[in-house]
């Protein structure tokens, strides 16, 4: 299965750089998004996947080096254009981050409202039921967050994120923790969306069926540098011994 | 070099430890404190520049009444009861039991009252900031909020910071005739006082002077309670013990500002 990579590029990272105290967590990162395409960052656990895309939507302040965003430099990027940054990026967070006291109903509507133009009800119940549809749990529509699985979280939590159809999407860890039948329907739910809204994700997993699903591309991570970037193939058939142990 | 280490050696050591140990400890207070004027400075600067989320102002004040008012009405009936109970003795050998009813309600107007409604709302609604932003930081709800383009400060902070100053002085003036009532039962145990009787005793003595203060001293009281709360939950640590910690390092903080709160208020209206 060959997989077509498009050239135009929507994040373009340059050398990043990113310490806290005396630990250097990335140590310059370079690597680029094109458009339409499923980038797997693979590494160890600790190995600042998540301090990356942290920083990719500006939730981590990077200290040195350049994150290019469409045409937003994100350094000291002005409170407006972050704003357009982050409309345009969606963010499926490791705990999936459901607002506990809100209902999945509240959770969806709170990120349309707050990330797109105003809805009537009518738009806003129908986009709502829409979202849930796309992952399957259009039952939960009325339910807290605590009378929810973990992958059932996860799904809702993707459904929160695609709710304002962001044009890239970040998946921080999507199916860690979930049992294989859920992970593969997670994993299968992200092809299914980049299929529908044809947008560029990526995704951080150590899940290797995951990865099979998903990689159109992959990158690995280690000791704050880009160790290795490839097509899955090329790292299927590699010979080093550290790359090897995650595909084993 | 011999294996023995001179005694001066060693107390050079233990005193050049001694003074890292002051470095690191003075360091960390000073990082401490300009996080804490930082807070300061979002929250004063999102307070004017911001639109008010009046939705969750609302809800926030409905949650600080409905949990502490059962407390306070416990607490409160009781002070008023044991204050009466205890007072009486010296004031009958002065042939003074008169003055029971006022003398109760202005030790619980001044300093009983917004005290311990403060204490008890310390306890109940601090931890509950504490724990509840703690847990939302911990599980990445507030980043999730966010990079949904809403500020949590503006989102969370105010909210709950401006329901529990507005709140507090409700609910000390609650408290107030709840332990003004308790004072009630606690002079019927041995007397035969109608309420009417015993509530013009109790407000010959009170003056407005009595309960400006009072009512003051609590809006600093709840503000008190809100900033150390919500700074404790928002910058908790990452991991799941951080809540605990968060949660009762709340209480812990703000009980004490509370009663120097108390100190320098007393000063204070003393001079008037
Ligand atoms: N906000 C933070 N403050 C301090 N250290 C952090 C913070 N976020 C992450 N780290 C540290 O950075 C390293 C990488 O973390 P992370 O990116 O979460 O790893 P992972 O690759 O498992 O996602 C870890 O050692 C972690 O302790
Ligand atoms: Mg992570």
């Amino acid at each position: 299965m060959k997989k077509e990579v498009n050239d135009k590029v929507v994040i373009d990272i340059k050398d990043l750089r990113k310490s806290f105290g005396d630990q250097k967590v990335l140590d310059g990162i370079t690597l680029q998004l094109h458009k339409e395409e499923n980038l797997v960052v693979l590494g160890k656990s600790g190995s600042g996947k998540s301090v990356l895309i942290k920083c990719i939507v500006n939730l981590l302040k990077h200290d040195a080096g350049s994150i290019k965003v469409g045409k937003h430099e994100l350094t000291d990027i002005k409170e407006d254009d972050l704003i357009e940054v982050r409309k345009k990026i969606g963010f499926l967070f490791q705990s999936a981050a459901l607002y506990d006291s809100m209902t999945v109903r509240e959770n969806l509507a709170f990120a349309l409202s707050r990330l797109s133009k105003e809805f009537s009800k009518e738009e806003t119940d129908q986009k709502i039921m829409e979202a849930l549809e796309n992952v399957g749990l259009p039952d939960s529509i009325d339910k807290m967050p605590s009378e929810l699985s973990g992958g059932m979280k996860k799904r809702i939590g993707l459904a929160r994120t695609l709710v304002v159809n962001p044009k890239i999407i970040l998946f921080d860890e999507p199916t860690t923790g979930l049992d294989p039948v859920t992970s593969r329907e997670i994993s299968d739910l992200i092809n299914e969306t980049k299929a529908k809204f044809r947008n560029s994700s990526i995704i951080i997993t150590h899940d290797i069926d995951c990865v099979k699903t998903v990689a159109d591309r992959i990158a690995m991570i280690k000791e704050g540098k880009i160790y290795k970037q490839g097509s899955l193939e090329e790292f299927l058939n590699d010979e080093d011994p550290y790359i090897k142990s995650f595909f084993k | 070099m011999s294996k023995t280490t001179y005694p001066s050696e060693n107390a050079l050591a233990k005193q050049s430890s001694f003074f890292t140990f002051i470095k690191e400890k003075s360091v960390a207070f000073f990082i401490d404190v300009a996080n804490v004027v930082d807070y300061l400075k979002r929250i004063v600067r999102n307070l004017f520049t911001n639109s008010f989320e009046f939705q969750e102002f609302l809800k926030q004040s409905y949650q600080c009444g409905n949990k502490s008012v059962g407390l306070i009405s416990i607490t409160g009936i009781i002070v008023g009861l044991v204050l009466t109970i205890q007072s009486r003795p010296p004031l009958v050998e002065f042939g003074a039991v008169g003055m029971l009813p006022g003398m109760v309600a202005i030790s619980i107007i001044r300093e009983m009252g917004p005290v311990i409604t403060a204490l008890i709302c310390a306890g109940k609604i601090g931890s509950s900031m504490g724990a509840e932003l703690g847990s939302m930081r911990v599980t990445e709800q507030i980043d999730a909020m966010e990079v949904s383009n809403t500020n949590p400060i503006n989102f969370l902070i105010i909210p709950r910071l401006l329901a529990v100053t507005f709140m507090i002085p409700l609910l000390t003036l609650y408290a107030d005739a709840i332990g003004i009532f308790g004072s009630w039962l606690g002079v019927n145990i041995k007397d035969d006082v109608s309420l009417k009787l015993f509530m013009t005793q109790a407000f010959d003595n009170v003056e407005f002077i009595d309960i400006i203060p009072a009512v003051i001293k609590s809006f600093f009281f709840g503000a008190v309670i809100g900033l150390v709360g919500c700074y404790k939950g928002f910058n908790a640590g990452r991991g799941t013990e951080s809540v605990g910690i968060a949660a009762n390092s709340a209480v812990v903080t703000s009980s004490l500002l509370l009663i120097i709160v108390d100190l320098i208020a007393v000063q204070i209206t003393d001079l008037l």
